[in-house]
């Protein structure tokens, strides 16, 4: 799971009021390489819970990777931004698409539910007398 | 991508070796799934580059699909966790990258708009009745551009009435209909 997933996903357990944004503990993670889009990543910066993709980055022990206010699109959209290794739009990039939690555990905020990532994947399963009504 | 090439890389896939009827588990087959998602990129320019969820992945092969139509961002959901191995088997073998979550699709709770497109070929509700109904529902909370699904010929009518009236879809309309 990355965290462009992470910021859309809430808990349902019972209880809960919004369930967002889950809390990460990370156990192991890893990183895969992919090429940025620029384009999407304009597009998706304004659809971004910013505060929860920066407390995420700090679960995993990258304080440093974003900015605690997201770039802006001028930045993001400057010339050269693909190409620089380390600019905003680079680290925007790694830190949505290129970082993938392997083994943790999703905490609900709200009723403190966990739910654990196993290989990769968070089970969110709640046995029916847990669901939100 | 062509149709031929997509159609080949999906015939690869591995399916189910025991579908679970419970689940209504069935693999969607590699000719429809690949007409699905091109005419989808195609026509209505709603995969390359966009965020795809694939509501009740199975062996994950519409998010694969999606994923080679270059999806920016895939994630496959399925309540069974053997169909959500299979799935990422399938995508690792052609390096693809697939967010995987197990959920039981009425319980997902997805926050804002960054899906813009949900497919799906969802249990048609024969053994577990409504079950096709909590998917477009959920899909149509979920997808901020479209969500595309598969139906049998029978239910066809009835789910275009429902998402309109109970699901606050905007419009639903048929795209192909498969004769035998």
């Amino acid at each position: 799971m990355r965290l462009l997933t992470h910021n859309m996903l809430a808990s349902n357990a019972r209880g809960a009021v919004t369930g967002y944004p889950l809390k990460l503990q990370v156990v192991k993670w890893s990183t895969k390489e992919v090429e940025p889009n620029a384009d999407f990543l304009r597009g998706i910066l304004p659809k971004l819970d910013w505060p929860a993709l920066v407390a995420a980055t700090h679960a995993l022990g990258l304080p440093e990777l974003l900015p605690e206010t997201p770039p802006t699109d001028a930045e993001l959209s400057a010339e050269g931004a693909a190409e620089e290794e380390g600019g905003p739009l680079r680290r925007l990039h790694r830190a949505l698409l290129e970082i993938h939690i392997e083994e943790g555990t999703l905490v609900c905020p709200d009723t403190e539910r966990c739910f654990p990532i196993s290989r990769g994947v968070p089970n969110m399963l709640l046995h029916e007398d847990e669901v939100r009504n | 991508m062509k149709l031929k090439q997509l159609e080949g890389l999906l015939g690869d896939l591995r399916q189910f070796s025991r579908p679970k009827v419970e689940l209504e588990q069935y693999a969607t087959g590699p000719h429809i799934a690949s007409r699905m998602l091109y005419t989808v990129e195609n026509s209505f320019e709603d995969i390359t580059g966009k965020v795809v969820a694939d509501f009740g992945c199975g062996c994950g092969t519409l998010a694969v699909a999606s994923s080679l139509m270059d999806a920016e961002h895939v994630v496959g959901i399925d309540i069974d966790l053997h169909a959500l191995e299979i799935a990422q088997e399938n995508a690792s073998d052609l390096e693809l990258d697939i967010d995987l979550i197990q959920c039981d699709i009425k319980n997902l709770n997805l926050r804002g708009l960054l899906v813009d497109t949900v497919v799906m070929n969802p249990p048609f509700g024969t053994n577990n009745k409504g079950a096709d109904m909590e998917f477009i529902s959920m899909g149509l909370k979920v997808a901020s551009r479209a969500v595309y699904s598969l139906h049998k010929t029978s239910t066809r009518e009835y789910i275009k009435k429902a998402a309109l009236r109970n699901c606050n879809a905007i419009s639903a309309e048929v795209l192909c209909e498969v004769t035998k």
